[in-house]
């Protein structure tokens, strides 16, 4: 059946799904991003340093209630002293248009390195987060979030 | 009677299951044809507290046929497994003899034949009747009566009175605590009103309001039964806002929170909880994964899923329950507890036989009260059916092919959806089908049916998305509802693949020709969750196809071809 389907267009599926089932997401088509456009931008920001994963926790949700406000909370593992802290956390997405989704800049003063927000998905896609040390290293984390059209059972 | 419960022991060591009593003497009973309530009833008990447990009743106030799955795939870790065993492979898991009486509570097989001997199951007052024996019998401060939701939405008198029939029912059968899904259906405010004037606690750990992320229910509550404390968790459906209208419900979040759940647990027992029980709305198999990552549950109530089980699962230290619906089944789980923790236990799934069960006056009377208004409306033939009409099965039922059938008439379409849903009564063939029948298996707050064009590419991409939320190899990511039911295309499933990769093959049957990509088609559908979606509402439709047809016949669904099992 590969044949008569073109490839999928996930954004009209959902449009349209949302009469069959489920959720709305309304817009125009824009291209996406993928796994490669969040590498190009995490080379651009970091130079192709080496990245570590651990002490990053980040915090969404395996399934989006709604694709248009995804709660996220990211949390790093720092002393945040003068000496050592978190200077930024990056968090970016491999399915939306753009790959940068936002920047949380942090100083010692902050006391912990933790913070939440609602962020928009266009569809199921990984979400990527990097956190920024005084001492120039780097951490990640990365979770799929699934956005799904719904409809039920039950 | 002996040499079976040993051999049911036996039979659990080899599963890890601990089906107690089953059914107990049932199956010789319903072979000489003497059922008896004292049959059902008969329960040996042990330890000093009763927990008994309702769910998924869907406001079926009175007895109806509810016929079980043929079909109820397992996938991942749950292939082949109970609850996803069906017929005769059910029977031998539980050691049901074929034509019992447990047979006809538990599998679909010889469905109709079955229905003449035993006759309807469930009826409110068959439940209260069984409810106040068991109280009589253990003492009512022994007891605890736990309803795990979807109790107010199904008929049309639960659709009229927005829940009230329903919550005044199990108000007057005493109900401790309940949890929820289809009660949202009515929206914020009106479950809020209900939840606020009812006794029955209303529990959802899971539930916070989005501005403040604040609890929006009570999130468990304690209580003392014959001595011991148990603290019971509520658990609401957690995909509510996905798979219902998520606009009847603006301001609140869900989820499955599971590290909330291990808080609370935590917290129950630092108030002094000797048992700690999650009265949940997750489905069966979310519940499974969920008994091994979260510590300190000892019982979990199952419920969404609609999977009967005449035994007790053991997940660890977590004992899981799984009660069935529509009013088919009132589960009993009798708990020894010492030095707060679960020393023994006896569990029965007791089904409630409408004709071998006398109704309690009391609730009859107020049952009759709630119908008397509609009682025209209720009992008004439409139609007949010369066919076993039935819902539940993971690709098809005939109540739904005749749904969709009805929509691709009435609204002049070329394809159909029906959605998935597990609750609605069997009609047998001979039956009338009364608007009540009709009301029974569309009775929902949302029901335009819409009318729209859709192309093949957006088909095939429903399709999978609705296959991965069934067949998704991780429980957490299913939905628990069955596939979404299609008239006028067949199509393939390998309900094996991954997402985006099981459905092939999709023909437009009047043709016989292959779905195009691009082409758009007529679509005729119902259960939008979308806001303001136009058309009649589906019982209007289906009632006219009815009416237009005079006798149904449903001729078998070939349409659908499974592989991947």
């Amino acid at each position: 059946m590969a044949g008569p389907h073109a490839p999928r267009t996930r954004r009209a599926v959902l449009r349209l799904a949302a009469l069959a089932a489920a959720a709305a997401v309304i817009g125009p088509d824009l291209a996406r991003a993928d796994a490669k456009a969040v590498e190009a931008e995490l080379k651009k920001l970091f130079d192709g340093k080496t990245m570590a994963e651990g002490r990053v926790k980040l915090d969404v949700p395996q399934i989006a209630e709604n694709g248009l406000v995804v709660p996220i909370t990211v949390e790093v593992e720092s002393p945040m002293t003068e000496q050592d802290y978190v200077k930024a956390v990056h968090v970016f997405a491999d399915g939306n248009p753009l790959p940068g989704v936002l920047s949380f800049k942090f100083s010692p003063a902050a006391g912990r390195a933790s913070a939440s927000t609602r962020m928009r998905l266009a569809q199921t896609q990984n979400i990527i987060a990097v956190a920024e040390m005084s001492n120039g290293a780097l951490f990640t984390a990365k979770a799929e979030v699934k956005v799904t059209i719904g409809g039920c059972g039950g | 009677m002996i040499s079976r419960r040993h051999f049911l022991q036996a039979t659990a060591a080899a599963h890890a299951l601990s089906l107690a009593s089953g059914l107990g003497p049932l199956g010789r009973a319903a072979a000489q044809q003497r059922l008896t309530e004292a049959d059902i009833l008969r329960f040996e008990p042990v330890g000093q507290v009763t927990i008994l447990h309702v769910t998924d009743i869907h406001a079926q106030l009175v007895p109806l046929h509810f016929r079980e799955p043929s079909v109820n795939l397992g996938v991942g870790d749950a292939k082949g497994k109970p609850p996803h065993l069906t017929d005769a492979a059910f029977r031998e898991y539980f050691r049901i003899a074929a034509g019992s009486a447990d047979a006809f509570a538990l599998t679909a097989d010889d469905f109709t034949q079955l229905a003449k001997s035993y006759g309807r199951m469930g009826g409110m007052d068959r439940v209260a009747r069984l409810v106040k024996a068991v109280r009589a019998e253990r003492g009512t401060d022994k007891v605890l009566l736990l309803d795990g939701g979807d109790t107010w939405q199904g008929s049309w008198t639960s659709l009229q009175s927005k829940g009230q029939d329903m919550a005044g029912v199990m108000e007057a059968l005493g109900t401790d605590a309940m949890v929820s899904h289809w009660e949202f259906t009515y929206g914020e405010e009106r479950v809020k009103e209900l939840a606020e004037k009812s006794k029955v606690a209303f529990l959802a750990q899971n539930i916070r309001d989005n501005e403040w992320q604040e609890p929006v229910f009570a999130p468990r509550k304690m209580f003392e039964k014959g001595g011991a404390k148990i603290a019971v968790i509520g658990q609401a459906f957690p995909r509510t806002p996905i798979a219902n209208p998520r606009w009847m419900i603006p301001k609140w979040e869900f989820g499955l929170r599971e590290d909330d759940i291990s808080k609370q647990v935590e917290e129950a027992r630092a108030e002094g909880a000797d048992v700690v029980v999650l009265l949940s709305h997750n489905g069966y198999d979310v519940d499974a994964k969920l008994a091994s990552r979260v510590k300190g549950i000892d019982v979990i109530l199952t419920a969404h899923t609609h999977d009967a089980m005449p035994g007790a699962e053991r997940i660890g230290d977590t004992l899981l329950i799984a009660s069935g619906s529509h009013g088919k089944f009132v589960s009993r789980l009798d708990l020894d507890i010492r030095a707060k923790k679960i020393a023994g236990f006896r569990y029965k799934l007791m089904p409630v036989f409408s004709d071998a069960i006398a109704p309690d006056p009391a609730m009859k009377t107020l049952v009759e009260t709630i119908r008397a208004p509609f009682a025209v409306e209720l009992s008004r033939e439409v139609g007949r059916t010369d066919s076993l009409l039935y819902r539940r099965g993971n690709f098809n039922g005939t109540f739904d092919d005749l749904i969709a059938q009805a929509m691709l008439a009435e609204r002049d379409a070329e394809i159909a959806l029906s959605p998935g849903f597990r609750w609605g009564g069997t009609l047998l063939p001979g039956d009338p089908i009364t608007f009540e029948a009709i009301s029974n298996a569309t009775a929902i707050t949302y029901p335009a049916c819409y009318r729209m064009q859709m192309t093949g590419a957006q088909l095939k991409d429903i399709l999978e998305d609705v296959a991965d939320n069934i067949f998704h190899p991780d429980p957490y990511f299913q939905g628990g509802g069955d596939m979404v039911r299609v008239g006028g295309v067949g199509y393939a499933i390998d309900v094996s693949g991954s997402m985006g990769s099981r459905i092939s093959g999709l023909t437009l049957l009047k043709t016989g020709q292959p779905l195009e990509a691009s082409k758009a088609y007529t679509v005729a559908g119902w259960a939008s969750v979308n806001e303001a979606t136009q058309g009649p509402p589906i019982w209007e439709v289906v009632q006219a196809h009815v009416a237009r047809q005079k006798t149904i016949r449903i001729e078998p669904n070939t349409a659908v071809k499974v592989t991947g099992a």
